[in-house]
């Protein structure tokens, strides 16, 4: 068993939070609200769980992340560029005309990105497909996907949820950031997505609930997953959307807005990154 | 008579041919193995066929985390449902990232039949082709559906093929090669040039023989493939005949009308008439009598050139 280091996961899931800040705000328009809640999570998967190799990104065998929910851009490029895959500076152009990271996860311009997102649901099923791949070719690698509540909406996650179970693949595991929050209010004012545990599980999936912003369950979770055969997974990971930002935090309104530069200065001086 | 063979059989012993081939070739359907002919593919590779259910937007959506996978899948269900259903992930998960994916529609047009409208794909030309990095092609018959197959099959990127319920007579022979983008002259003209895809290349054939009688020559285009489109044979075809006329089993809006007609405005304008279904569901019924009801037939063509004659 790999010893786990917390203060450096913390230390790291800051600096994925001040980068979704500096990079939102550079960006003047952006979701920071869903990024926040999803990067304890991002933290684990892509400094802890996954095999990955920044220097390689296609390395063959590697483990695979696909961001369903996209509009969460942010949290997975402050990620991949805090583990190496780009350089930095790259989160300040985002969303710029001809910049390398956009609006929603684009996988043929940016390296580290497996899949092109941001149409709702589509991510899962891609997913589908990679695990397929991966049960044809007797590869042990990983397959995971983070979708968001409000995403649960859409049809087409229904339709993947069915074909994952059907073909068993226990390979796949897919991660429900549970903030409440969807663009226009509580899920449960927009479309109710309860009960969200039972439709899961009434699909075949083996579903694990867990604190997503408390990495001791986090690691857990993922470790468990492993050890579950011929059935997919899903974490639903209760979090906070705007988590680590006060003003932020289980704020609809802070779905898709950028802080103005006084609200940046603060988010970034509560997460530690004052400059 | 000819031996008539539908595109969907061409597509299924082609499949199999393509799965001996390459073992990455996977075949995806949406309950419709049987009807689409991917089942010959399923009795020979159980294991590279997935049924994915009637759930046509997740079996796209399937293709593309396969063909991210370096898998080349070829997805089919219906015209209907691939091109219409299943549009948006299309475009975002596969046209955008341009993912290896291969698109085999059957049933499209009106000579599905007895199924009616809600089945007859009369507007499939229209969405796929629109979508940028996609192919859009339309074979004639069952020697070109399988020539089309194999070439797709080493093509890297989507593709869109139209195929169909109804026998079709068989035009090309076995040396005939298929090229994506390029266009086939099948019988030369000098008055006028009659372009067809899918099923109305052999009416046009027989509009060409008709029109003899009237001391009409008439030219006759394949055009196969509808995107990308082959713009140097149509505009020699209006420079050398001056006058055009398209013929498709399809709205004559957005198909391969608008396509031509979009080359000839920037190229070389010349008179232009549009076989087609004129912006209208179809309905059950016998296929041929409706290719006649909606003006599909080798008549209506030879109509519509010696109409277009008159203004050259």
């Amino acid at each position: 068993m790999q010893k786990v280091d917390y203060n450096q996961l913390r230390n790291t899931s800051s600096k994925i939070r001040q980068g979704i800040i500096k990079a939102v705000h550079a960006a003047a328009s952006g979701h920071p609200g869903g990024s926040l809640s999803a990067a304890d999570i991002l933290t684990v998967l892509y400094f802890h769980k996954m095999k990955i190799d920044p220097k390689n990104p296609k390395m063959e065998d590697r483990d695979k992340f696909v961001l369903s929910k996209g509009h969460a851009a942010p949290v997975l490029y402050a990620t991949l560029a805090e583990r190496g895959f780009f350089n930095e500076e790259e989160l300040l152009k985002l969303r710029h005309i001809g910049a390398m990271l956009q609006g929603h996860p684009d996988m043929k311009g940016t390296p580290g990105i497996e899949m092109s997102t941001g149409s709702l649901g589509q991510g899962l099923s891609a997913t589908i497909g990679m695990a397929l791949a991966s049960k044809l070719d007797k590869k042990e690698n990983r397959i995971y996907a983070l979708l968001g509540d409000g995403e649960v909406q859409e049809g087409i996650v229904w339709e993947a949820a069915m074909a994952a179970s059907h073909y068993k693949l226990d390979n796949l595991t897919a991660i429900l950031d549970f903030n409440g929050l969807q663009i226009d209010g509580k899920n449960e004012d927009v479309m109710n997505i309860h009960p969200i545990v039972e439709k899961w599980e009434s699909f075949g999936w083996n579903v694990i609930e867990i604190d997503g912003h408390d990495f001791e369950q986090i690691i857990k979770a993922f470790d468990a997953v492993e050890e579950v055969k011929n059935q997919p997974t899903i974490i639903i990971a209760k979090t906070i959307k705007g988590k680590g930002v006060s003003f932020m935090e289980n704020e609809a309104g802070w779905h898709g807005s950028a802080p103005s530069d006084e609200q940046a200065k603060q988010a970034l001086e509560e997460l530690g990154g004052a400059q | 008579m000819t031996k008539k063979i539908a595109t969907r059989e061409a597509y299924g012993e082609a499949l199999i041919e393509v799965g001996n081939k390459n073992k990455n070739v996977v075949v995806l359907d949406a309950d419709l193995s049987k009807s689409t002919k991917t089942n010959g593919f399923l009795k020979e590779f159980p294991d590279r066929f997935f049924n994915m259910g009637i759930a046509e937007q997740n079996l796209m959506g399937t293709a593309a985390g396969l063909a991210a996978s370096g898998k080349i899948p070829f997805a089919s269900t219906f015209a209907m449902f691939a091109s219409g259903r299943a549009f948006e992930i299309i475009r975002n998960s596969i046209c955008y990232p341009k993912l290896n994916v291969k698109i085999c529609a059957t049933h499209a047009g009106v000579t599905v039949g007895e199924d009616g409208a809600s089945h007859q794909a009369l507007e499939d030309i229209a969405c796929m082709r629109v979508l940028p990095n996609m192919v859009v092609i339309n074979p004639a018959d069952a020697v070109s559906t399988r020539k089309a197959i194999l070439k797709i099959a080493e093509y890297e990127g989507p593709v869109y093929v139209r195929l169909g319920r109804l026998g079709v007579p068989v035009l090309y022979d076995e040396n005939f090669e298929f090229e994506i983008g390029k266009g086939i002259q099948l019988k030369d003209g000098k008055d006028v040039t009659i372009i067809a895809t899918g099923i109305m290349v052999a009416e046009a054939l027989e509009a060409k023989e008709m029109l003899k009688a009237d001391g009409i020559d008439a030219r006759v285009i394949d055009i196969h493939t509808i995107k990308p489109i082959d713009t140097d044979l149509i505009l020699k075809a209006a420079q050398e005949t001056g006058a055009i006329v398209t013929a498709e089993e399809h709205n004559i809006i957005g198909g391969l009308g608008s396509a031509v007609a979009e080359v000839l405005v920037e190229g070389t304008p010349v008179p232009m008439k549009r076989i087609g279904t004129k912006d209208t569901f179809g309905e059950s019924g016998k296929p041929a009598d409706l290719m006649k009801k909606y003006g599909l037939t080798a008549s209506d063509i030879a109509g519509a050139v010696k109409e277009i004659m008159k203004k050259k």
